[in-house]
């Protein structure tokens, strides 16, 4: 019983006074002359005003329903990208934002301590709420990243049903490797490549100004590349919108199938009319669909394998596996010079064996991870081919509700009588 | 046809419902923490200078912040002046911050203030480094909360080698050292 407590002792008597008080190379000086120095200059945090974002942005939203569903009108849906430019945009230098707010609501279920911010439920909730009564209408006018695109489309033209197709794919791994990266501590990836962000705020690095001047410029022909072929708030929205009660129609009235709107929609929204007669022959079709039915299982297998093999890959998306492959590096004398990081981290307690452990069994987690990623993505390519082997009739044109970004776009085309508003 | 798609969409409304009604329960019975800021301790900090480069607001939202309680009031300041200054005045030649921002004043002799023009300063800890080579450490890097805009990923914690960033509370928003507890404390 003795020897431990003085082993304590000894380490308390060690330790204890270098931990307790202040170690100051220079005495603090007595000053004669009645010297007072000056309070240090601590301004609190800047208030947010949440009430007024909010109701903004419900205001917005209504307003942009009630044009494209009602007024049908493209000048007023244009009117109000500007003013979500100006205000969501520059003035709130876009943020809070709808498209980042999934983040947000996925820390709790992640991190428990972490709440969410009224402000940032709303920010992902409305317009999801307004997708399921009116469509996609955020897109259209109100979300920012959206709203600085459609202003660069100037040019718009269609892209070919394949390359959307495949295209269209990006924005569920991008939504998957947001939810991987929430789940694994790798930080808020939609928010770090946010290509228009830095316009708004006039301040980003080099890399994501290129990255979104490319977007913009392609954006004048592409119309709108990040929304279609990126965003992940998007496919929520998607999902969503294709169970709206109400939605954007093409035409006012009985549709002549002039085929006039044909051309008119930039982002492939438009479901052209099926003539009655199937394109193969009905039996073909059945057995195709029964086919890739019973090899969706082994699709998302070997997605999910794939997944699961490109773990060493993904996993650099965490610092501490980036930092780990770095230090390990170094010691086998690849790089010349150490690193910042390595040097800060050989500064701090943790031992470079530690170091390795925690990165292996981080990798070990991403193996599970990214499994669950490749399944997931297994799981959307099956869904998108059975979609494009099953043949739905339709007589008229009308806009794929899940695709359709209310734009309004198409609505001048249409020659049937009591049009828009405007004409 | 219409029939159909109408019951589909009651479905996923109600699932949809259920499933944001076992989310607010989820968050509800989960504690929410106070609303936090990005903050950094300087007893972390390495002065690497990333602090001035990584911000996604330029200038950055971090400035040298002055702990006066703890300075030395020295006339010979590592962070004012050059390493091997020829003389110990505002001499630019002299002068260790590249812009400028830290200013010097006569107090009584020995003794010499130094204040920091925030609007100058751009946060590149030059003089930090050099008030914790040659010095009691009062000057500091801090994230100024009336400029930060409070991103979701601090860019700079993202960016920084020491892991000096961490998220504190609205109610202590600085992490400043302090006479008695030498370090982390809340200002």
């Amino acid at each position: 019983m003795k020897l431990p407590s003085l082993v304590v002792a000894i380490i308390l008597s060690v330790v204890w006074p270098h931990e307790a008080t202040a170690q100051f190379r220079f005495p603090m000086p007595e000053f004669e002359s009645g010297y007072q120095h000056p309070q240090t200059n601590v301004p609190s945090a800047k208030k947010i005003p949440v009430a007024v974002d909010i109701s903004v942005l419900a205001v917005a939203l209504a307003l942009t329903a009630w044009s494209v569903l009602k007024h049908r009108s493209r000048h007023e849906v244009l009117m109000i990208t500007i003013f979500s430019i100006a205000y969501f945009g520059f003035y709130r230098k876009g943020c809070v934002c709808s498209v980042g707010s999934l983040q947000n609501v996925l820390v709790p279920f992640i991190d428990r301590s972490i709440g969410v911010p009224l402000v940032v439920l709303a920010f992902f909730f409305l317009p999801l709420l307004f997708a399921l009564y009116f469509g996609r209408v955020f897109c259209a006018a109100v979300c920012p990243l959206g709203a600085v695109q459609e202003a660069a489309a100037v040019f718009p033209v269609q892209l070919s049903r394949p390359v959307e197709t495949v295209l269209g794919l990006l924005p569920y791994a991008y939504l998957g490797l947001t939810v991987l990266s929430m789940a694994m501590g790798c930080g808020y990836i939609i928010c770090r490549y946010d290509p228009f962000v830095g316009f708004f705020r006039r301040g980003a690095s080099f890399n994501m100004f290129i990255f979104g001047g490319i977007m913009l410029l392609c954006g004048v022909f592409i119309a709108r590349p990040y929304c279609r072929f990126l965003c992940p708030y998007g496919v929520l929205l998607r999902w969503v919108s294709r169970f709206s009660k109400w939605h954007a129609s093409v035409t006012p009235a009985e549709c002549i199938q002039c085929r006039l709107c044909e051309s008119s929609c930039p982002y492939g929204a438009i479901i052209v009319p099926v003539p009655n007669e199937p394109p193969v022959d009905r039996r073909t079709g059945t057995k195709r669909l029964a086919l890739l039915l019973l090899a969706a299982p082994a699709i998302i297998a070997f997605a999910a394998w794939t997944g699961a093999m490109s773990h060493q890959f993904i996993a650099r998306l965490h610092p501490t596996v980036l930092l780990a492959e770095r230090v390990a590096a170094e010691e086998q004398g690849r790089f010349a010079e150490r690193s910042v990081e390595s040097d800060a981290f050989r500064a701090g307690k943790q031992s470079t064996a530690e170091l390795y452990a925690e990165a292996s069994d981080l990798r070990i987690r991403f193996k599970y991870a990214s499994a669950w990623f490749g399944a997931f993505m297994g799981l959307v390519i099956c869904a998108k081919l059975i979609r494009l082997s099953v043949i739905r009739r339709s007589e008229d044109y009308v806009p794929d509700r899940g695709a359709c970004l209310s734009c309004a776009r198409c609505f001048a085309y249409c020659p049937v009588e009591g049009n828009n508003a405007d004409a | 046809m219409k029939k159909e798609s109408r019951i589909c969409r009651r479905d996923f409304i109600r699932v949809a419902a259920a499933a944001a009604a076992g989310g607010a329960a989820w968050i509800a019975a989960h504690p929410r923490s106070d609303a936090t800021v990005w903050q950094l301790d300087p007893v972390k900090c390495v002065q690497c200078g990333r602090c001035s480069t990584n911000c996604v607001l330029n200038p950055s939202a971090v400035k040298c912040v002055h702990s006066f309680e703890i300075c030395g009031y020295c006339d010979l300041c590592g962070a004012y002046l050059q390493p091997g200054a020829k003389a110990r005045d505002s001499g630019a030649e002299n002068e260790l911050c590249p812009v400028g921002a830290l200013k010097r004043r006569f107090v009584e002799d020995p003794f010499y203030e130094y204040t920091i023009d925030e609007d100058l300063c751009v946060g590149c800890g030059k003089c930090v480094k050099g008030c914790n080579t040659f010095g009691n450490g009062s000057l500091q890097l801090q994230v100024k909360h009336d400029i930060c805009v409070s991103c979701n990923e601090c860019s700079i914690a993202r960016n920084c080698p020491s892991k000096a960033y961490e998220r504190v509370p609205v109610s202590a928003a600085y992490l400043l050292k302090t006479r008695d507890g030498g370090g982390k404390g809340q200002t």
